[in-house]
């Protein structure tokens, strides 16, 4: 390997405490990239699958239903629809002919099954191309079936997984301001950009219920159609995640009027901070509030901090390597390591923004690599080239780390444990300490070579 | 109950698909293309085809997948992805140094029409292919086929850009093993070692997608089928096609472009396919079969004769991709089980009429659809159930709701390792199939009898 760096790549990677740091990030990927990234579509899917009352329908080739069937352990407390796969499974003469007629069809087939409260119709490449008219079809459907037939212009060529957020909250816009209101009382919030994969929003929800906060929308973890109608009536929108949502709550300020805060779930401080800036908002309203949110963080912190000394122990001084979607995400782990008493050495991020990476270039330690968009050899180089004990990142991330012989912990799609609150931060410090500290490491040849000569 | 939503009334279907049993092309393109040595597949269309395939083959094989895309813009989409593709071949041989570019076509790329051929062309006028280097290409409409077919586009390719006839017959023989596991592709070469007939496998993922962990992330893996081999495939003395839907293209371009005659076999799963698998490398090899061979097979009809009571009109239902349900339906009807329900989601008539007459004589109306779908074979099922299933992951919805035991054979498989080390193929493949087969039938037994027949002994 020559290179671990393409020459046009060199912008995406920086160096904490070299001076300020501007990354050129928010660019198209090279062509000819192993890119980790994904496409509009896939945005767009993520974000709106969790709606477990919706019918989800894809509009192409069947390889973008399948593979977007049920991947994001999005829980739901009730309807399961939103974990089948249908398609309308474009073939030769649809793409010559036009898909419209087949579209229909599917769609009247689904809709008289299952009655669900709306349906989501999703575009692909080939429908951007085939010139359907998804909104005249969505438009036909909404007035013969009677519920909201509502089209995700999602066509994956569009950019990435970005576009495919902001066409995601589109989507979801045309059903806010449609429920009735009238009984949502004034501290109420909805919670945006959290997908309970894990079950994590519930752990969250009952979090603002014991600070007497009621929740009126899930978005959309455990998401239904008619809170998301009533959530125009929620005071605050509560904004988790790298803007997955956040064109959502800017939508229903702009409209609505109603503010919103970003907030995250991840770590101790985090945590806390995002309980009591809803505490913060509603203290007018209701004078007790902050108190509640500062017993809650009492309670939980006395339960955690004792269980994760024994973690600490072991994992104090090992070194971590971050690759997320989207930074935000970042941000919080990079604390949650500190909490571990661990080092975070390499950091980066698939669609992170220019303010994003000034903020990684703040709170990281001098000499931590922080890189946009990034592949596989380079993230293997900076891996081996900081001696990286333990990595935390998505699918395609989990083989690589492990065949370098260092610990992983699935902090996407695939996560098994919550990693949410504060339950979470204790679930996340076994996660690691399993595997940063898990004995199949002494047998890999390379890690077992660099012990020997350290001893 | 997950699948709450399924009917019992099948209706007719015709513009939707629910829960597929097969995938899109560009996914088979880029398995098959791991199966070169030192090659990287690319993905010529939207970045996230080449995402979506590689996680998916990621969490197949728990191996890593590289993969390049020419991650097409609104730009591209209009004015055509020959700039895209162009610029992603020179930083490929720049930065990833692979020693082949396998690239295939998206839905997107089909559409707006842009010509791999003249695109190739292009870059090797321009310099951008080293000396020594190489860039192939199969197109892979996603709206056109299945997954298996995408394999076979690929295959065929590698055959059409490498091999070459210089009338000196290299004394090998040519075998096109399809879409099966690594761990397989090593026990088809086993037994061809064992048999004594020098073979060039391709594609062979052997050694990649079943790499050992040694802390070094290789871009490219120590396996595969070389290019010099494929070169030399042209020379070959014969060919054996392991499976119609993915093998056959390929064997018929080198019979008639490279005078390498061919048989098209199916693949070699269960007793009868591999009697005849032996049997094809017995004659084109002209050699004859050892003791060793022999008393493999041996063993597993040793392991039939014991158990076969608990085997015997077991009722199954399938689903996947044609070339292992062909070979794995006759492979019950030896056993002298009942499949009664068979799904493919890829399309073909003439894999509906093979297994119609591999199970004419099987004791039940058997049901088979190609270009179906598991909603139809769940609705199969809850008309009349089954004892066990067979197939990919995605039918444990199935499994869990009407409680049937399932086997996990196919692609893909997202929730058990195994696959890539321990092969299905040939006799002691064979074996395994059945130790499988049995433990769930008798774990079930174990599960569900009452205290008082429930047996020490099987």
């Amino acid at each position: 390997m020559r290179e671990a760096i393409l020459e046009e790549r060199r912008g995406q990677v920086c160096v904490s405490g070299a001076g300020p740091l501007e990354m050129a990030c928010n660019r198209d990927s090279l062509a000819g990239a192993v890119s980790q990234r994904a496409c509009v579509f896939c945005g767009s899917r993520v974000v709106l699958y969790p709606i477990a009352d919706a019918l989800h329908l894809v509009h192409g080739p069947v390889g973008c239903a399948v593979y977007t069937w049920d991947i994001r352990g999005a829980l739901s407390s009730g309807p399961e629809l939103h974990r089948l796969s249908f398609s309308t499974d474009l073939q030769e003469k649809d793409v010559i002919f036009g898909g419209e007629d087949k579209l229909r069809a599917a769609l009247d087939e689904l809709i008289d099954r299952h009655s669900p409260k709306a349906a989501f119709v999703y575009s692909t490449c080939i429908v951007g191309l085939i010139g359907d008219d998804l909104e005249a079809v969505c438009r036909e459907m909404t007035e013969k079936k009677g519920i909201p037939v509502i089209p995700v212009q999602s066509e994956g060529f569009k950019g990435n997984k970005r576009e495919g957020y902001q066409a995601a909250c589109k989507a979801m816009f045309t059903l806010v301001g449609t429920g009735d209101v009238s009984d949502v009382p004034p501290v109420s919030i909805n919670i945006l950009g959290d997908f309970n994969l894990a079950g994590e929003i519930w752990i969250i929800r009952e979090y603002f219920e014991r600070m007497g906060v009621t929740v009126v929308a899930n978005i959309t973890g455990d998401g239904r159609v008619d809170d998301i109608r009533r959530a125009h009536g929620a005071a605050l929108n509560v904004v988790q995640c790298s803007g997955a949502t956040l064109e959502l709550a800017k939508m229903i300020q702009e409209k609505y009027g109603k503010p919103f805060i970003r907030a995250s779930y991840l770590g101790i401080e985090d945590m806390a901070e995002s309980l009591y800036a809803v505490a913060e908002h509603f203290k007018d309203v209701d004078p007790g509030i902050m108190e509640r949110a500062e017993a809650v963080v009492r309670d939980e912190l006395a339960k955690l901090l004792p269980s994760l000394e024994k973690f600490r122990k072991d994992l104090k001084g090992k070194k971590a390597a971050i690759y997320v979607g989207g930074a935000f995400k970042a941000f919080s782990l990079i604390k949650a390591f500190r909490h571990l008493g661990m080092k975070v050495v390499l950091v980066g991020s698939q669609t992170g923004t220019e303010e994003d990476y000034e903020e990684l270039g703040k709170i990281t330690d001098p000499g931590t690599i922080i890189v946009d968009d990034a592949n596989p050899l380079e993230l293997s180089h900076f891996i081996k080239e900081k001696d990286v004990d333990v990595f935390v990142g998505g699918v395609k991330e989990r083989p690589i780390a492990f065949k370098l012989g260092v610990g992983f912990c699935d902090h996407n799609h695939e996560r098994k444990e919550a990693l949410e609150g504060f339950i979470g931060m204790y679930n996340f410090a076994k996660e690691i300490h399993a595997s940063a500290m898990s004995p199949v490491w002494r047998f890999v040849p390379r890690r077992a070579l660099a012990a020997g000569e350290k001893e | 109950m997950l699948l709450r939503h399924t009917p019992k009334e099948i209706t007719e279907r015709s513009a939707l698909t629910i829960n597929p049993a097969k995938t899109c092309q560009p996914i088979g393109a880029m398995y098959a293309a791991l199966g070169i040595h030192g090659c990287l597949p690319h993905s010529h269309g939207s970045q996230g085809c080449c995402a979506y395939h590689r996680s998916a083959l990621t969490r197949h094989y728990k191996e890593p997948i590289a993969a390049a895309t020419s991650s097409f813009t609104e730009g591209a989409s209009v004015f055509g992805g020959q700039a895209n593709l162009l610029q992603a071949i020179q930083n490929i041989f720049t930065v990833y140094e692979p020693d082949v570019i396998a690239v295939h076509t998206t839905c997107l790329s089909e559409t707006i029409g842009d010509d791999l051929n003249q695109i190739r062309d292009k870059a090797q006028k321009e310099g951008k292919i080293p000396e020594g280097k190489h860039v192939i290409g199969a197109n892979t409409p996603s709206y056109v086929g299945s997954h298996v077919t995408g394999f076979s586009n690929m295959v065929k390719a590698m055959a059409a850009a490498f091999a070459t006839r210089t009338g000196h017959k290299n004394g090998k023989v040519n075998v096109i093993p399809g879409w099966v596991e690594p761990s397989d592709m090593e026990e088809i070469k086993r037994l061809a070692a064992m048999v004594g007939v020098p073979i060039i496998l391709f594609p062979d993922t052997s050694g990649v997608l079943n790499a050992p962990l040694t802390g070094e992330y290789k871009m490219f893996p120590d396996g595969g089928v070389t290019v010099p081999e494929l070169i030399s495939s042209g020379d070959s003395l014969g060919t054996l096609a392991l499976g119609e839907w993915c093998s056959a293209d390929a064997a018929r371009w080198l019979d008639a472009n490279c005078k390498v005659p061919c048989m098209i076999l199916d693949m070699p799963f269960g007793l009868k396919a591999t009697d005849r698998f032996i049997d094809a490398l017995r004659t084109v090899g002209g050699v004859s079969v050892p003791e060793e061979v022999m008393k493999e097979r041996g063993q597993m009809v040793d392991f039939i004769s014991d158990m076969h009571q608990y085997f015997y009109h077991k009722k199954v239902a399938l689903a996947g991709d044609p070339d292992q349900l062909i070979a794995m339906v006759e492979f019950l009807v030896t056993l002298d089980m009942i499949p009664a329900y068979v799904v493919t989601g890829t399309p073909g008539k003439a894999f509906e009429r093979r297994i119609k007459e591999l199970t004419k004589d099987v004791p039940y109306e058997c049901q088979v659809k190609a270009k179906g779908d598991m909603f139809l074979l769940h609705q199969w099922i809850k008309n009349d159930p089954v004892d066990l299933l067979i197939g990919n992951t995605y039918l444990k919805y199935i499994a869990r709701d009407e409680d049937i035991p399932l086997l996990r054979w196919g692609f893909p498989i997202l929730d058990r390792v195994g696959h890539q080390y321990f092969p299905t193929a040939g006799y002691k493949g064979g074996l395994r199939l059945l130790e499988k087969m049995l433990d769930l039938f008798l774990s079930r037994r174990d599960r569900d009898d009452p205290e008082q027949t429930f047996e020490l002994v099987y």
